[in-house]
């Protein structure tokens, strides 16, 4: 909180101008309530932070199992079916994680909305830290995972940073929404879990992009998170990436960002009231 | 720039209340709200729609404006419901207001509640960073204070225990130290004194002492408690049912509180229409006898005191009709029940007019000035709910006998005790 002497004026319906310089004053509040919520997460189990790879690790192993040695789909571009699948766990898990445990952020901390201001914002970004957390993780282990392959990443992986940009972004967006409306219409707890599940399928994790038909590749590719995946595996494999899919990863997930942060705007001033 | 560091403007807040709100919340709401309609609309087809059943505003506060100068000590007051937690959050910036303004100079703290967001299973030491950084401390700020914190909640031993394990007193100990560190210009706060032993909120009284004799520190109190009010604000805000009685010197607030609650008692019982229930049962009379049965004004501690209550019945009644009268003292705090199903009667009461007389074989209650409040319930439906529906004043007698009165610390009742020192 700044100790300059400024004049704070309280109105109704006023979105607040300086919102985003209120986010700045308010950045260690930002920060503590990441690192609690870090801290907070495997408290009291027995092997802790060790859980961030044993879900996708598990995931893996189910995918590849079912996927590659049962179904015998193919592979992208030669690479182990293996690290193909973890290459689309690693943004799915960051995606899932941060949606579902961001969307019962708000509802989770009542006793802090009910009774301090801060700007709202604070809390379902707050949740996005931890899920970064827990992706650099799983990155340092895929890194194992190609020494251990001894698979060298193509060079293309100079253009990660622009993925993982959009996953966060859709991620964010999708938070914002969700935990806003969550407030009032508790029902969407029980939506996101199976909306998940079903999001799951429908995205390129446990298979490659090349074995979904020609006709239907279109409809499939408004589903953000297919040029997302799709992305990751182009940057580190070189595998096929289809245009389209990235624009509408783009255009979606900044279209998702702005649906959610209008949405919480124009919800945040009532959450005191009915949560 | 002026001195006024905070100035508030025809603040209003409005909640919408009601089967049916604007917006539904939730969908099953929707569903049954809209089978009442349809339920409404087959038995009375031609009966106009009641539109303030679907849909009520109500403005929790209106209107309200003042002006805090510099140093400025304000004292919230007002009966439970009449919008001081409202405007209390409005300043907090905990809720939007509706209409109006409010413009605030400075640095502006809010402590509603102690221990706000503190973490079960976040060690003491890592709470007090927690806690500090969601009252507004900064980092620096905390560290630099960290040993007073310790120091004033007297819990160092524990600091790297997770709070899960902490006595509540504990707990609220830590909690409050965080909270008296604070250090903004302008500071609103609840009534969170009443937390812990009585030693702790002597040191917690003597705290808030300091900070609002500290100058240049402008308060925001809220309280049901008069004595603490006046204790340490120099200006009262009246609050009655949302709107602003009166705005000025604290002990002039604090007479007119205690007048407006009284203000009720001067309008027969029957004629009063601030009632709540179905009114199947209607309290008519409420009044305060003494032994010899007449109304008492000032009843002396340790005397006959009896309440009668005069109620009209619709119809007659059987079955476990609940009537209670609560009596609160005039720091509104709840002093005692009479409580007609307690004593185990299975009540009839004819059509018509019925009496009911509790007896109380000698007046507990220390002189104050207490108001009652009577309440009748049958098979869970609310009969009838009448707040301050009578004053029960008390004054000095001998409660046990032979016995010098004096009420011990603020105790509102004297008890019925002998003491035996070494005898078995």
């Amino acid at each position: 909180m700044n100790t300059a002497n400024r004049t704070l004026v309280i109105e109704p319906n006023k979105r607040n101008l300086l919102y985003l310089q209120d986010f700045w004053n308010y950045r260690e509040l930002f920060f503590t309530l990441a690192w609690r919520d870090i801290v907070v997460r495997y408290k009291q189990t027995l092997v802790g932070l060790l859980w961030t790879v044993i879900r996708p690790l598990a995931g893996m192993v189910v995918f590849t199992l079912i996927f590659g040695k049962i179904a015998k789909l193919p592979s992208d571009a030669g690479v182990p079916y293996v690290l193909m699948v973890f290459a689309g766990m690693l943004p799915w898990q960051f995606i899932s994680v941060t949606i579902t445990t961001g969307s019962d952020a708000l509802v989770g901390n009542q006793a802090l909305i009910s009774k301090v201001y801060f700007p709202r914002m604070i809390i379902p970004t707050a949740r996005i830290i931890m899920s970064l957390v827990e992706l650099l993780i799983n990155a340092v282990l895929f890194a194992g995972m190609f020494a251990w392959y001894g698979y060298l990443p193509s060079w293309h992986i100079v253009f990660l940073p622009l993925f993982l940009l959009a996953s966060v972004v859709l991620a964010l967006g999708a938070t914002y929404f969700i935990s806003a409306l969550n407030v009032k219409y508790r029902d969407f707890q029980y939506v996101v879990p199976f909306v998940m599940q079903f999001g799951m399928y429908v995205s390129p994790i446990g298979f490659s992009s090349s074995v979904v038909p020609e006709k239907w590749r279109l409809l499939y590719s408004l589903n953000p998170v297919v040029g997302i995946v799709d992305g990751f595996r182009w940057c580190l494999f070189d595998s096929n990436l289809m245009i389209e899919s990235v624009i509408s990863a783009a255009v979606i997930s900044a279209l998702v960002f702005w649906l959610g942060v209008w949405a919480f705007w124009k919800l945040e001033n009532e959450f005191a009231d009915f949560i | 720039m002026s001195d006024t560091v905070v100035k508030v403007e025809h603040l209003g807040k409005k909640y919408i209340i009601g089967h049916r709100s604007s917006e539904f919340a939730r969908f099953n709401e929707y569903l049954t709200g809209l089978g009442k309609t349809v339920l409404r609309r087959l038995k009375n087809p031609f009966r106009p729609y009641d539109v303030s059943l679907e849909l009520e505003d109500f403005w929790a506060l209106r209107d309200v404006s003042f002006e805090l100068q510099h140093g400025d000590r304000l004292g919230i007051i007002g009966l439970n419901g009449s919008g001081k937690s409202t405007l209390l959050k409005m300043l907090s910036r905990i809720t939007a207001p509706t209409e109006g303004r409010i413009t605030v100079n400075g640095r502006i703290a809010s402590l509603l509640e102690v221990g706000t967001g503190f973490h079960p299973e976040l060690t003491g030491r890592e709470n007090i960073f927690l806690n500090g950084s969601i009252l507004g401390m900064t980092r620096q700020e905390i560290k630099a204070k960290f040993d007073e914190i310790v120091d004033f909640s007297g819990v160092e031993k524990f600091l790297d225990t997770p709070v899960k394990r902490y006595s509540s007193g504990m707990y609220v100990r830590l909690a409050f130290a965080v909270a008296a560190h604070l250090n903004p210009e302008i500071l609103v706060v609840d009534e969170v004194l009443a937390v812990g032993d009585a030693d702790f909120q002597k040191k917690c009284i003597g705290k808030m002492h300091d900070i609002s004799s500290d100058s240049g520190r402008t308060i925001l109190f809220v309280s049901h408690n008069l004595r603490a009010v006046q204790l340490l604000c120099n200006k009262g805000l009246l609050l009655n049912h949302g709107h602003m009685e009166y705005f000025g010197d604290v002990s002039e607030a604090a007479a007119r509180y205690i007048e407006s609650r009284e203000s009720f008692t001067r309008i027969p019982l029957k004629d009063r229409t601030d009632r709540k229930g179905s009114g199947k049962l209607r309290f008519v009379s409420c009044a305060v006898k003494n032994a010899q049965g007449r109304d008492a004004g000032n009843l002396p501690l340790g005397e006959k005191l009896v309440l009668e209550i005069g109620l009209e019945c619709q119809e007659a009644m059987d079955g476990e009709i609940r009537i209670e009268a609560k009596i609160f003292s005039s720091a509104d705090l709840l002093a005692g029940v009479l409580n007609l199903a307690n004593l185990g009667y299975i009540s009839h009461l004819k059509k018509g007019y019925n009496t009911v007389r509790f007896i109380v074989p000698r007046n507990p209650f220390y002189p104050d000035r207490y108001a009652i409040s009577l309440y009748a319930e049958k098979d869970e439906d609310m009969l009838d709910y009448v707040q301050n529906a009578a004053m029960l004043k008390t004054i000095d007698g001998s409660f046990q006998n032979p016995a010098v009165i004096s009420q011990p610390y603020s105790s509102m009742v004297a008890l019925d005790y002998t003491v035996a020192v070494n005898e078995n």
